[in-house]
Formats: C-alpha cells, structure tokens, sequence
C-alpha cells in the first residue's frame, strides 16, 4: 500500500469506529446540534450587545457559538478521551508492534478528528441559515473558514497533549469535562459576554475557546467591514495550538500509564 | 547450523535499584517453539518485551532476526508477530474488520478469511470484537499478529484467565503454528502448557535461567528419577530390592533411573512367589514437579 493509501486505510477504519460509538455520536455530534436549537429557540429573538454600542440577533450570536462548541468538542473532547482510551487498554501498545508508521496512525486520528468537525460545522452553519435565517456575509466566508481551520489544528493539538498528561482512562471525561465546560461559560458561548462578571472574562480571555468565538463571531457580524479576519484572536488560538503540540510530542506514550 | 533467530547474551534490566533481569541468555533457533515459563514477577515479560521492541535495556547483547530490537524497523516489524498480555481489540470493529485493518499494515499479508479460519473464528467473522469471549478474543489477538505473515511470532501468556476448554483449543491454535514453520517465543507460568507447546523450556526464576532444556529432559538425570510404588505385599521383598524401597503408610516405593530392570526383577519375584502388588504404579517426575523444586530451591531474590 502506498503510503498515502495507507493514511486512507486508517482513516476509513477510524471512521468506522467513530461513528459506532454511541457516546462519542451523542456528544460530540448530537449534543452541538441540541444546543443550537435550544439556545436559538429561547434566546434567537432577544438582541445580544456585543461590544461597544453593536448589537447583533441573538440568533446571530448563537450560530458561531455552537459552531466553537461543535470544534471543541469534536477535536479536544473527542481526542483526549479516545486517545486516552486508546493507550491505557493497549491499543495504541498494539498498533505499535506493526510495520504501521507511528504518523499514519495519528494521521487517521486527526483526519477522523478534523472530518467530524468540518462536518459538524457545515451541519450548524446550514442549519443556521436554513432554520433560523442565519446569514454569513460573503466578504467574510475566508475569515469563517480561516477561523474553522484554525480552530480545528488547534484542538486537534490540545487534545493530544491533553491525553498525554491524563494518567487513566477513568479519569478522562471527568478531566476534560472540568477543563472544558467552564471555559464555555467563562468565554461567551453559552452567555452573552456582557452579562458575565469581569473576573471570569479575564479568565476567558487566557484560553483559546473565547478566541475561537470571537473570530467566528467577527465573521458572522452583519456590522464587520473588511475581510473579517481576526488576527489577533486567532494568533492566541494558534499560540495554544502551538503550545499543545508540544506537550503532546514530548509526553505522548503508546504504551499503558497504569502498571 | 542455521543462524539462530533470537539470541540473547547476558541481558539485564534494571529499574531504579530494582534488577528484574539479572543476565539472561537465550538462543531460538527457526521453527523452534520455545516456552519461557516462571512465576509471576520473574521478568519474563520484560525479557520479552525487550525482544519486541518496547523496552530498552541495561545491558547485554540482543538480536532478533539479525537486528537489535532497541534500534527496530519497519521492515523489521513486519517479520514479527506480537500477541501483548493484556491489549484490547477495537471493540467495535468486527473480526473480519479487525484483521482486514491489520493486514493492511504488512507488505505480503496472509489472506484475511484464510487466517480468521485458520484462528478458528469464520462462524464470528461478523461479530464485533468486544462482543467475542475471552477465548475468541485471543484468537483474534493471535489473527492480528499473524495476519502480516510473520517469521517469529511473540506470546505473552496466552491462556492466562482461560477455562480449560478454552486453553485446550488455545493449545491446538498455537500447535497449528509448528505446522506452519513459525519460530514462536511464549511465556506461561502452567507448566502444563510449557510441556503441551514447547520442544524447548526455559525456566526463568527471579530474573535469571534457572534451568533449560526440552520439557521431557528438564533438571538432569537426577531430578528425573522414575518412581514405582505399590501397595505393601504379602510376603517379603527379596533383599536386594528390600535394601531400596522406604515406606509410606501402607505403600513402598522405590525410587529409580533404570524403571524397566527394575520393574523385571520386582514383577519376577512377584509371579514366582505368586504375590499381588496392588496398585502398582511408574511415574516419572512431571515438569511440574521439576518446575516446582528449581524455582522453591534456587536465586530467591532475598
């Protein structure tokens, strides 16, 4: 097999477990799509002030809410449990043993990983536009799909680091949880950013999810002008991807932690 | 002679101040299945884990098919088949899944269906791994590392947790791989299966060789006495077997390594003097008895 028929092969097999696995569906896939029609059904007509004197729909803000929502789940949640699955039951040990270039392997997870997102996100922005009118303008669809990409290459990295200083496979949703969860209240996602104290949107501010919101947000803002691309957002949400990637190359094992 | 396949000279491994392998030396040579059989905590899943790849160690010379495993390879990896102790299966990928999965990771696999026949799992080949008992599921450990056809072929405790049914096909499964000219290293700590699987056993006790040799020769010709015994005759035992025979409760036995002169002479004088030996009975010493006394006796880690 060449070698990139071999990353296909994996990816295909991946795929396969991924979608057989009814919790990793329910919340990485399912629960993103739930949210979107909650919080659109209770909040879409409220307006949301975002910023200084802008005021968007609360539909509009909702829509790059869930999309964070979806890359997060789909990437750090979703990698740091199954990978972390993966080495302490022998799997990752396992696959070792084979002929299988250790990348390939990888590759299979972060291409499972990056598929599911994409999927999701197109599933959450068509489903915005269809459903709840949810429109992104056309001078800022890159900075959309800029802040997607990012995104996702970000998360797939923090989610390997995160399974990488993860020592059980007990421990690992409760872990990613409790990291994650907040983040999304602290960052906007669940509440409008004007209604949260200051203390906790400073928090907000140190980790990427805020980030990733407000790029997406940027480019789902009727009132943007220009490309919509923010910069700055998402060099911190490359920052942490960066950072991530390193934690995961130097703490990544195949083999069980446990003994 | 041929090269040997695995060769191991002087192998240590230490943790910390912890020796768990204090010099072993080991040769296989092709087609040989060779057991290494010891209690728990005797560094025989370092020692092979050493041979696989995973673990580096503190000394001696290591060559595995001709190559150290501390520096292995692709190509390397695809001659080898490794069955782990305790690995799971992606649950939800189905025999036939898991193995098509594996085979694509080796240069010149064996046939899918052709080697989840020959594990003994076509009747499951639909079902998914995490629905196999404990027993399929090994079988579908053995299919996975032979899928890639390999020359040598590592088992870590194989029937470990098994009922007897299941270690009994176990057996025949790892008996079928002879056939098939494999080179297999395994580790077990039933002295059963050493005996039932192995033309050669190596007996490792507190990370050392303790003893070496085919099941049938293991311990010397002094170990490997014959014992008859019999129930206490009616008559007495002519002199010269009398001198040799000690008692126990209402049985004499006597302890030999010439059973058939010996045999002669007793069942002999027992027609002649037209006398029953009751329950009369030769055994030779199992290897679980050869088993039992080097690793009570000898390198007890102190």
């Amino acid at each position: 097999m060449s070698t990139l028929g071999l990353v296909w092969h994996q990816f295909r097999y991946d795929q396969k477990t991924f979608w057989r696995q009814p919790e990793s569906v329910f919340f990485t896939v399912a629960l993103p799509l739930i949210f979107l029609f909650l919080f659109v059904s209770i909040f879409g007509n409220e307006p949301v002030r975002i910023g200084a004197g802008t005021e968007v729909k609360g539909s509009t803000y909702y829509v790059p809410g869930i999309v964070t929502l979806a890359i997060v789940s789909a990437t750090v949640l979703n990698l740091a449990i199954s990978l972390t699955f993966a080495r302490e039951r022998g799997l990752l040990k396992r696959v070792r043993s084979t002929p299988l270039p250790p990348w390939v392997f990888l590759a299979g997870r972060i291409g499972t990983a990056s598929g599911v997102t994409l999927l999701l996100v197109t599933a959450v922005v068509g489903l915005g536009r269809l459903v709840y009118g949810v429109t992104v303008p056309t001078t800022t669809l890159p900075a959309l799909v800029l802040a997607v990409l990012v995104g996702t290459a970000s998360g797939c990295a923090l989610g390997f680091a995160l399974s990488s200083i993860i020592p059980s496979e007990g421990a690992a949703p409760a872990i990613t949880n409790a990291v994650i969860l907040p983040l999304y209240f602290f960052s906007g996602v669940f509440i409008p950013n004007d209604d949260i104290p200051a203390p906790m949107q400073r928090i907000g501010d140190v980790f990427p999810v805020k980030h990733v919101f407000e790029a997406l947000l940027t480019a789902f803002d009727p009132s943007t002008t220009g490309s919509g691309i923010a910069g700055a957002d998402l060099a911190v949400v490359a920052a942490w991807g960066v950072a991530g990637a390193l934690v995961a190359v130097r703490r990544f094992r195949w083999a069980p932690r446990k003994r | 002679m041929p090269e040997p396949v695995i060769e191991v000279r002087g192998l240590r491994k230490s943790y910390g101040d912890l020796e768990a392998v204090r010099g072993v030396d080991l040769e296989v040579g092709p087609g040989e299945i060779v057991a290494v059989l010891g209690p728990n905590g005797a560094g025989k899943t370092t020692v092979v884990e050493i041979l696989e790849g995973y673990r580096e160690r503190t000394a001696g010379e290591v060559s595995v098919l001709g190559m150290d495993p501390a520096q292995a390879t692709q190509a390397w990896r695809s001659r080898i088949g490794v069955v782990l102790q305790e690995c799971m299966i992606e649950p939800l990928l189905t025999v036939e899944e898991a193995v098509t999965l594996y085979a694509g990771y080796y240069p010149a696999p064996r046939g899918v269906e052709a080697t989840v026949e020959l594990v003994g799992l076509t009747g499951q080949r639909a079902q998914r791994a995490g629905k196999l008992s404990g027993g399929q599921q090994r079988r579908l450990d053995v299919a996975l590392a032979l899928v890639g056809d390999p020359e040598l072929l590592f088992l870590d405790e194989p029937t470990t947790g098994f009922d007897p049914a299941a270690r009994r096909a176990a057996w025949g499964l790892i008996g079928s791989l002879r056939a098939l000219g494999k080179t297999v290293l395994l580790t077990t700590h039933y002295m059963d299966e050493a005996q039932a699987l192995a033309d050669r056993v190596v007996i490792v006790q507190a990370g050392r060789v303790v003893a070496e040799g085919a099941p049938g020769e293991l311990g010397g010709a002094d170990r490997f006495r014959s014992r008859i015994s019999f129930g206490v005759p009616a008559d007495d035992l002519p002199p010269a077997l009398a001198a040799r025979v000690s008692r126990t409760g209402d049985r004499l036995e006597l302890s030999t390594s010439a059973p058939v002169p010996d045999l002669a002479e007793l069942c002999g004088w027992a027609l002649g003097a037209g006398v029953d030996l009751a329950d009369l009975r030769v055994t030779r010493p199992s290897l679980e008895d050869v088993y039992l006394e080097l690793t009570s006796t000898s390198g007890d880690t102190g």
